[in-house]
């Protein structure tokens, strides 16, 4: 409100200066972007034209990223399925320990915190190679479990911490109502609680999908059968139809395939992602 | 004692008493499964690949591509072929393309980060749309924004039309190593943004207030004030994108590509020799990063802690007069700021991040 009244006061400069500066920022944040989107409908013919608007509009490169033989289809559906899948394990284990570290008073507390967190600093590469051997011993190469078991060391520890803060931030007399109604810690928990913690934990599920969605090293190198290849993978190894020595019109397609779904949910739930992203933080 | 039984056990005891009372059991009953994957995906990897980075493998590969059992103990070896001759001179090039990354990445990021939220906190009207546009780099794979980047960065791309120059980039040199911070400045900048964003939003108004009472100038004002409150929040956000770069992979493997000089990191290196099934080297480069993140992380958590007790000692004195339930008050909202940025800023280095792990 206050920032209202200055507005008011100030000189047409500053009062129209932050409007130039939030227009910077977008043209910034979706200008790439929106290259990405423009080059990818336009005709392989014209891939290397540079105007602002594919001149004639052409799906082309789209058709050509689920043409036959391209497997990127397939593709789509494993990363759906590493992601998903790690999503939900994340969310089943990540839950109770969340709970867990917001509600019960333990002498250890900080130090299991603090072991969370640091988990998730480890640098993927080296638990990926032991892993990897692992792997090999045990023949889980080119399997979903390769992709999923070793996501969770990233998902896990930004589930937990999401989830402790949007529990604390909610209500200790909600359990203790319904323990004095005669629920037990376990059924106040799942009767009262996650219902309420419904959003908080929705947060987290898309915040979780996403970073799984993303994730590139793991998928590379547990998996080298381009049946069982997410699609960033895929992208990543794209050889295209249209016989240029950089597919890039198709991998341009293929991209967009894969953020538009993404970039939907943000915009569907962007209040929201930045409550989970910024909990505690925001009061 | 089987699992199950414990905690209806403990509940039905429990429900007399109040709800925080004998609950270490518990604890540990309710946390083992959480700490059981962990120990699993991470803690294990770890202790294995110290035990890996002491034997070699790689000679001895069968038909399949397989590693034949009989892997040969050899020590600190792995170590030291890394510190000397050609594989030297390739450790400490990934060595300093990764720190060269780091350092250049943070800073531009942190000073756009903190440009944008000044801007977006100064703006009431749009924020949602540039929130929304703020998260859009966020959520696009980091794969995805290597090729999107590579190319606008073409031979006749869209970056030489805008420039007029006829720039190889990607290719090798400074400009693949300019594409490579371009790319990965243009997803994370707007994201420290946004914490900082959330950082200054719990500032309350009164405190710029009182500057504006007390004769303080716009940049005195950022400097005294804005930037010791949202300190906190921006030094675990800073750390958590350190740490992210430090491990960066997927931006230059995709943008530039595999055994390329001068964007080659250490995470690069690793996974290039564990490729090649040599994965006692591989697993020796990866224990230096991990050393290497494990010493960054330590030293800049000591200077961190030691930045925020002399912080709050600084501010106690300065301004008394605010503090009616000064520490106390300004402590919590310390915590609970410094509780959001790290789980922002994971949130940021899981998705946002070269190498995830």
């Amino acid at each position: 409100m206050s920032i209202d009244v200055k507005a008011a006061e100030a000189s047409p400069v500053r009062k129209y200066l932050p409007l130039v500066g939030v227009a910077i920022i977008v043209l910034y944040c979706l200008a790439p972007f929106y290259w990405m989107v423009v080059s990818a409908f336009r005709r392989p013919l014209d891939q290397f034209d540079n105007s602002l608007i594919p001149a004639p509009f052409s799906l082309d490169n789209l058709q050509a990223v689920f043409g036959e033989g391209v497997g990127f289809g397939r593709a789509l559906l494993n990363s759906l399925i590493v992601a998903g899948v790690t999503t939900v394990l994340t969310l089943i284990v990540g839950l109770v320990a969340a709970y867990t570290l917001a509600r019960l008073e333990f002498r250890f507390k900080n130090v299991v915190l603090a072991i969370i967190i640091t988990t998730s600093m480890f640098p993927g590469i080296s638990l990926v190679i032991p892993l990897l051997k692992l792997f090999i011993d045990i023949k889980w190469i080119n399997t979903y479990q390769a992709m999923i078991v070793p996501s969770l060391s990233f998902a896990l520890p930004l589930a937990v911490w999401t989830l402790t803060t949007f529990f604390r931030q909610m209500p200790r007399e909600l359990e203790q109502a319904a323990m004095v109604d005669g629920c037990t810690p376990a059924q106040a928990f799942y009767k009262v609680i996650l219902p309420l913690a419904a959003p908080g934990v929705f947060t987290t599920a898309i915040i979780t999908f996403i970073a799984a969605w993303n994730e590139f090293l793991i998928a590379l190198s547990m998996v080298n059968k381009s049946s069982i290849q997410t699609a960033n993978v895929a992208i990543s190894k794209f050889q295209g139809s249209s016989g240029f020595d950089q597919p890039f019109g198709t991998q341009m397609a293929a991209g967009v395939v894969v953020t538009i779904p993404l970039v939907i949910a943000v915009l569907i739930f962007q209040r929201r992602i930045v409550a989970g992203l910024t909990a505690g933080g925001v009061k | 004692m089987s699992a199950s039984a414990l905690p209806a056990k403990t509940g039905k005891v429990k429900r007399q008493t109040t709800f925080d009372e004998g609950t270490g059991k518990l604890a540990a009953l309710l946390l083992s499964p959480t700490l059981l994957v962990l120990a699993l995906v991470v803690v294990y990897p770890i202790i294995s690949a110290l035990r890996e980075s002491l034997y070699t493998s790689g000679t001895q590969v069968d038909a399949d591509g397989f590693v034949v059992e009989g892997s040969q103990f050899v020590g600190l070896d792995n170590f030291t072929a890394i510190f000397s001759g050609e594989t030297g001179e390739r450790f400490w090039n990934a060595f300093y393309n990764t720190t060269f990354f780091t350092v250049t990445c943070v800073a531009l990021e942190t000073v756009l980060g903190v440009a944008m939220a000044l801007v977006m906190h100064k703006a009431f009207k749009g924020r949602g749309i540039v929130r929304a546009s703020i998260l859009v780099p966020w959520a696009i794979p980091t794969v995805v924004s290597a090729l999107l980047w590579k190319w606008i960065f073409q031979a006749d791309g869209i970056a030489n039309a805008l420039l007029g120059q006829q720039i190889l980039w990607s290719t090798e040199g400074w400009q693949s190593v300019l594409s490579v911070i371009v790319a990965d400045t243009w997803k994370t900048a707007p994201f420290i943004g946004l914490l900082v964003l959330a950082g200054l939003q719990t500032i309350p108004e009164d405190v710029y207030e009182a500057a504006k009472v007390d004769g303080a100038n716009p940049w005195q004002t950022f400097v005294r004030i804005t930037l010791p409150l949202v300190k906190p929040a921006l030094l675990v956000a800073v750390l958590f994108r350190i740490l992210d770069t430090l491990r960066i992979f997927d931006l230059p493997f995709v943008l530039v590509g595999a055994n390329k000089n001068s964007v080659e990191t250490l995470s690069m290196l690793a996974y290039d020799e564990a490729s090649r099934t040599r994965y006692g080297p591989a697993s020796a480069y990866a224990t230096i990063l991990f050393l290497y993140v494990a010493v960054v992380a330590y030293a800049f958590v000591k200077l961190l802690g030691a930045d925020i007790l002399g912080d709050r000692v600084q501010k106690k004195s300065k301004n008394g007069k605010n503090g009616k339930n000064g520490k106390n008050g300004r402590k919590q909202d310390r915590d609970t700021s410094l509780d959001g940025a790290v789980t922002t800023s994971m949130a940021g280095s899981a998705s946002g991040g070269g190498g995830v792990g």
